[in-house]
């Protein structure tokens, strides 16, 4: 299979130590190109690659920077988030420890296109073995008069603070993340007010994910390769992180609509030793599951969509058969049971029910009725959650029910207890 | 409850570090998270002390309760004792697949210990942790931001434990 590198295309090209050094593969010229431009402009070119935000959300990030540039309320700021709490995604990782610089590029762009005074960089706590490499990009970067005062003589100023979280998958969340950059507990609120509005210390705030960021400067230097890649609607690459049952699990970058058969048997290289696959979760522990059905669908927004699948942070976890579904959704059960913050009952009390009810299940006990009660369950907490978690914990167990609905039925002997 | 931590000594060394920590991060109570990360960071228990966490209620225009509400919901924070080498043990679903229930038997075997309690040297414990992004060396234990893997043999296993003396 061709092998595309173009978000990663700078990795192993320089020293992530030397500013000099990312110069010299012509780093922040993508910056002078961008602050020669308009914001709007900017914007436009990251809506005709048709970006979406790569943390999950999937939310078009041209239309979240041209609308956080025109509101109306001063100090801007730009959020990075750098907390991928997903299980089996790993691939903001390697970008902060393989291209730091670039990062720090595509942040200040943002801050250029979006009007802002300062930056944060969320970075989880697991990470804080990349926390030096950050702040001598920082401290380099100010050095050279990248950030601070007056940046290319463009009279705007812009800082970039680093900031460590501790360990909260719900930190990914937006509100969650920016209470946690406050210095309280990170529990989500209710929106509106919307980020862009009102978020980070009260002031209009645009939160990018590490991988859509780092898109920004390839875009800008050079277009053409990223247009050409991918398909109509998902143009482009992605990196998407494999793991589970692999052979060689990793983060490797794809274009988009190539099958999800090239990805885990070719890039992967297949099952270990030789298994059938269980089952798939894309998009991390919030992500749907399909079985070995799927395996010829190009991996694009368009085709998983129609496949009741989501690419959200890219990640790509192979089950093999020695793992029951039950097992499983067990497991992603657990998960959001410890991560789930308890402020909202839906979210703390059906996570706690439903993995009840999925031990019933393994040990054969179950009845129709626990059944019936779990799918309802299912559908109330992504209604009445207060946030994404709630919202998206029982993404894999509500396409386990349409995919392997013989894991539910009730086994005449058990049954009627 | 907030376990007891009594006996902790509050020496004149920890209270400069403490001070350099707050001068770090600019005597901002907003970044109260990395401060109690640092300052759990210089404690060879990889703790919160009580004591310590007064102190640094009383330095900071902050309350105790807005302190512990941090220490308590954040995983990284820890208002009990651990290990001067706390073993994080992956228990995401990566992982799981990859048999660390294996790991953490061995483990628990070799160390003698069940989650929560500490070795009788105070070198270890163990802790099962969410997916810290290791996924590509699963079955991964993470010790002092050291990530280790895959940890697939007894050998594995006791060899990584040599290390940490």
């Amino acid at each position: 299979m061709e092998n595309i590198k173009y978000i990663t295309e700078n990795f192993g090209k320089y020293d992530i130590s030397s500013i000099d050094s990312y110069m010299s593969i012509g780093g922040f010229e993508a910056l002078r190109k961008a602050v020669a431009m308009d914001g709007d402009a900017v914007a436009a070119v990251l809506s005709e690659a048709k970006i979406k935000g790569r943390g999950g959300a999937e939310y078009p990030m041209g239309r979240k920077w041209s609308q956080a540039r025109v509101v109306k309320r001063p100090h801007h700021c730009v959020v990075c988030n750098a907390d991928e709490g997903e299980t089996c995604t790993f691939k903001d990782r390697e970008l902060i420890k393989n291209d730091p610089f670039n990062l720090i590029e595509a942040i200040i762009i943002a801050g250029w296109t979006v009007n802002a005074e300062d930056a944060y960089i969320y970075l989880r706590a697991e990470y804080a073995c990349l926390r030096p490499r950050i702040i001598n990009a920082i401290q380099q970067a100010e050095e050279h008069d990248f950030l601070g005062k007056n940046i290319l003589g463009t009279g705007w100023s812009y800082n970039i603070h680093l900031y460590s979280g501790a360990g909260a998958y719900v930190c990914g969340e937006g509100t969650a993340l920016i209470r946690s950059i406050e210095g309280k507990a990170g529990r989500p609120r209710m929106k509106p007010p919307f980020m862009k509005q009102s978020g980070l210390f009260a002031r209009p705030t645009c939160i990018n994910n590490v991988e859509s960021l780092s898109i920004v400067p390839h875009l800008l230097r050079n277009a053409l390769p990223y247009m050409q890649a991918g398909t109509k609607e998902s143009v482009g690459t992605k990196l998407i992180s494999v793991g589970g049952n692999v052979n060689k699990p990793g983060v490797y970058e794809i274009p988009f609509g190539i099958s999800i058969r090239d990805i885990i048997y070719d890039l992967a290289g297949g099952v270990q030793e030789g298994r059938n696959i269980r089952l798939i979760q894309f998009g991390g522990a919030s992500g749907k599951i399909s079985d070995d059905r799927i395996l010829d669908i190009p991996y694009s927004y368009e085709s998983f969509a129609a496949n009741n699948l989501i690419i959200g942070s890219g990640s790509v976890l192979v089950i093999d058969e020695r793992t029951s579904v039950i097992d499983f959704l067990r497991y992603t059960q657990d998960f959001f049971l410890h991560e789930s913050c308890g402020q909202c009952t839906p979210c703390r009390e059906g996570n706690r029910h439903i993995r009840i009810f999925l031990e019933k299940i393994k040990n054969g006990i179950h009845t129709d009725e626990d059944i019936r009660t779990m799918k309802t369950f299912a559908t109330v907490m992504p209604m009445s959650s207060l946030c994404g978690l709630g919202e998206t914990a029982q993404n894999a167990l509500k396409s386990a029910f349409t995919i392997f609905p013989e894991v539910f039925t009730v086994k005449k002997s058990a049954g009627g207890i | 409850m907030i376990e007891d931590s009594g006996k902790f000594d509050l020496n004149d060394e920890l209270k400069t570090q403490i001070e350099t920590i707050l001068d770090n991060h600019c005597h901002d109570f907003t970044q109260i998270v990395g401060i109690l990360l640092d300052v759990q960071e210089q404690i060879s228990q990889h703790y919160i002390p009580k004591i310590a966490a007064f102190y640094i209620a009383d330095k900071l225009p902050i309350k105790l309760s807005a302190i512990y509400d941090c220490i308590t919901f954040y995983d990284a924070l820890s208002d009990k004792p651990r290990g001067r080498y706390p073993i994080e043990v992956c228990d995401s679903v990566a992982c799981k697949v990859n048999d660390n229930g294996f790991l953490l038997e061995t483990l628990k075997e070799l160390l003698g210990i069940d989650f929560g309690t500490v070795t009788y040297d105070g070198r270890f414990t163990i802790e099962k942790v969410s997916c810290f992004g290791a996924c590509d060396r699963a079955p991964a234990v993470k010790i002092n931001k050291i990530v280790y893997g895959p940890l697939k043999t007894r050998e594995q296993v006791r060899d990584l434990l040599k290390q940490f003396v």
